[in-house]
């Protein structure tokens, strides 16, 4: 069986700016991984190049997910295929609710994979089972997706997306960023009520603060956009410690 | 110039076939509207685009045509096709069919008591009182050239009148069909709908044409809600994209009195729509929405204007466009906060989506700000869908053409979904994807 996402020397940019500096990072099924590194490292970058954002050009390397080409395949033919990403910044959708746009993007997904749709009761009973699963009420399911949502609520939202998509790989980018610490643990929890070994996660987080609650089995820290150094959960504590500045991007080379 | 110089004639000649034939009957307050209509039509002409309120609307394809009134009752439209405009609605509705009322095809009964509901004939022979005491008192002859002949010509519309304290529990449809036979007619629907104190009412006033007539319709509304009074007035034009259509609604609101409008063109080659509300009573709410989807050549112009005449009032506007191909929107929201208007509150925003290269829209807000203690706001956006959003919904599943099209209905929807009537807010709903599907 091939990993579950085979990432090999990757370059990529942006308006003729190299970011992506020759990643090379391999998740297997069951994983939780985590993508640390200071700012401008090039965290947000490889997490919106595996979903396939077109404001960034792939100059080099390659990307397999279960033995695909992923860079071949269109946004949506990605998330079909189980690929999810949960945006740093989500995005509002002005005057589609939210449980509008779960049932529409769950079809198409479904659809996808030659499945029945659903319709919007049995769309409901699949979200009210999601809800509670995760123990949140449907305060904002029928407002437009993201509008004048606080910051807490845009990454809940990403969190509930992710419920009801089921995807089997979860690249969760900076879900922690602007999060109090209660927000955070249920952001957690539901995390981690979405691990299992047929999945894998990948967690892109600047603060270790989130690892105490989503235990990654491995943390790499990414640095001019290589992966400068890899190891296990330890190293985040020990960054959180010592910081970013005793990683340099010469250590990759070594 | 020529064309406009003789289109003007052409209606001056019209206006004295229509008060020799019957016309001159009338009550002397009536004929005194007409005449004060025909008056300052006769002294203004026909706007052009020279005139700053008509500045990205050139109405000479409107002029050139030398439209008539109709000289025969219109011709038999269906029950089933009254019913298809309705988007199935059961309830009480006044059907006019190329401007002539069709009591077989209306339902006025089943009413609360109190409830008047009717054609503006009815109501000359039974409730004059209460006509001279309203009709034309609202809306400005002087503001807009079709206003002054929809004065000249006020013959026939409908009238909704409820009595102090009497909440109506369902809409009141108001249909004006224009059938195929009206090509080159023009027809000037006039209504007065009154709310007295406390008084709740929804109104929904529709236009359409039957076929694809290049007609001109050119209609007027005034909606008067008396101190308290609670009203809803929701308006769907679409007519032919051959058709022409001239609109004024002018609401008149007293001490807390709360009123919702709700304009959608769908249809009309060349559309021009003046919202204005005038807030005339402390504590005043209104809400003011519009929605175009247009799609050819279709040119759509709403020009509103809240009048905030007194204190600890709020108004709150949303107008949104979804212009594809060649269509052109324009909106100018005009706020006037009046000397005295202290604790106003006002929002604007207009929001153009342009789905072609070649679509185009024009947004201009004015205000008029002559109190010191008030809140006023005003956006405006124009711009193709966001290529943000279409990536995040790209990510979920959706694919690029879904996710547009979604996102195009979430724009309509964001107006429509305003509607607190539900009944009234699902047909919308439903007459909104069958626009956008077309």
């Amino acid at each position: 069986m091939p990993p579950m996402l085979e990432i090999k020397n990757l370059h990529a940019s942006a308006e003729g700016h190299e970011i992506l500096r020759g990643v090379d990072l391999v998740v297997n099924v069951g994983e939780v991984h985590a993508i640390m590194g200071p700012n401008g490292s090039g965290k947000s970058t490889l997490a919106q190049v595996l979903a396939g954002q077109p404001a960034y050009t792939v100059t080099q390397g390659s990307v397999r997910y279960e033995g695909q080409d992923l860079l071949d395949m269109d946004p949506e033919e990605r998330a079909q295929a189980g690929v999810f990403l949960a945006f740093q910044y989500p995005v509002a959708i002005r005057g589609v609710t939210n449980a509008y746009f779960l049932r529409a993007a769950l079809n198409a997904i479904r659809k996808a994979r030659g499945e029945p749709e659903l319709d919007p009761i049995d769309f409901l009973a699949v979200l009210e089972e999601k809800l509670q699963a995760i123990g949140w009420d449907d305060s904002f399911v029928n407002r437009p997706v993201n509008e004048g949502f606080s910051g807490g609520e845009k990454k809940r939202n990403e969190i509930l997306q992710m419920a009801v998509l089921e995807p089997k790989l979860a690249v969760l980018d900076e879900t922690d960023s602007g999060l109090d610490i209660d927000a955070l643990k249920t952001v957690a929890e539901a995390v981690n009520r979405l691990r299992s070994p047929s999945r894998a996660t990948v967690v892109v987080t600047h603060y270790q603060r989130l690892l105490n609650y989503i235990v990654p089995d491995f943390v790499h820290v990414l640095v001019d956009g290589r992966i400068a150094r890899s190891g296990g959960k330890e190293l985040a504590l020990e960054l959180e410690e010592k910081g970013y500045d005793w990683i340099k991007p010469e250590a990759a080379v070594a | 110039m020529t064309h406009a110089v003789d289109a003007r004639d052409g209606y001056l000649a019209e206006f004295r076939r229509f008060a020799d034939n019957g016309a001159g009957a009338a009550p002397a307050w009536l004929q005194e509207l007409r005449q004060a209509g025909i008056e300052r039509f006769a002294a203004v002409g026909f706007p052009n685009t020279r005139q700053e309120e008509w500045r990205f609307t050139d109405i000479a394809p409107l002029t050139q045509t030398p439209f008539t009134l109709p000289t025969s009752p219109g011709t038999r439209a269906s029950p089933e096709a009254v019913e298809d405009m309705l988007g199935g609605a059961t309830g009480a509705r006044l059907v006019f069919v190329d401007g002539v009322f069709r009591p077989e095809l209306s339902i006025a009964r089943g009413l609360p008591s109190g409830v008047k509901l009717g054609s503006l004939g009815q109501a000359l022979q039974r409730d004059g009182d209460l006509l001279a005491a309203h009709l034309g008192r609202y809306a400005s002859i002087e503001r807009n050239p079709f206003t002054a002949l929809s004065a000249a010509f006020v013959r026939e519309g409908a009238f909704v009148h409820v009595a102090r304290g009497v909440s109506v529990g369902q809409p009141l449809y108001l249909l004006f069909l224009t059938s195929g036979a009206a090509q080159g007619r023009i027809t000037h629907p006039r209504n007065l709908i009154v709310l007295e104190r406390e008084a709740q009412a929804t109104v929904v006033e529709a236009y359409a044409t039957l076929g694809a007539a290049r007609h001109l319709t050119n209609a007027v509304t005034e909606f008067v809600l008396e101190d308290g009074a609670e009203g809803r007035h929701v308006r769907i034009q679409r007519e032919s994209d051959t058709a022409f259509h001239m609109a004024t609604s002018q609401s008149h609101q007293g001490r807390d009195s709360r009123f919702s409008s709700c304009s959608l063109a769908f249809g009309a080659g060349l559309s021009r729509h003046d919202v204005n509300a005038v807030l005339d009573g402390r504590g005043a709410q209104l809400l003011l929405n519009g929605l175009s989807v247009l799609a050819g050549r279709q040119h759509v112009d709403y020009h509103t204007m809240i009048d905030h005449a007194q204190p600890h009032c709020e108004s709150h506007e949303l107008f949104n466009g979804v212009l594809a191909d060649h269509a052109r929107g324009v909106f100018n929201g005009r706020i006037i906060v009046r000397p005295g208007a202290q604790r106003t509150d006002s929002k604007q925003t207009n929001n153009n989506v342009l789905l072609s290269e070649a679509a185009r829209a024009d947004s201009q807000p004015q205000l008029e700000i002559y109190a010191d203690d008030v809140k006023c706001t005003h956006g405006a956006t124009i711009g193709p869908l966001d290529p943000n959003a279409l990536f995040y919904l790209e990510t979920r599943g959706v694919g690029a053409d879904a996710a547009r099209q979604l996102m195009t209905y979430g724009f309509a929807a964001d107006v429509v979904s305003r509607i607190d009537v539900p009944e009234v807010r699902e047909r919308l709903d439903r007459l909104v994807r069958a626009r956008l599907a077309a």
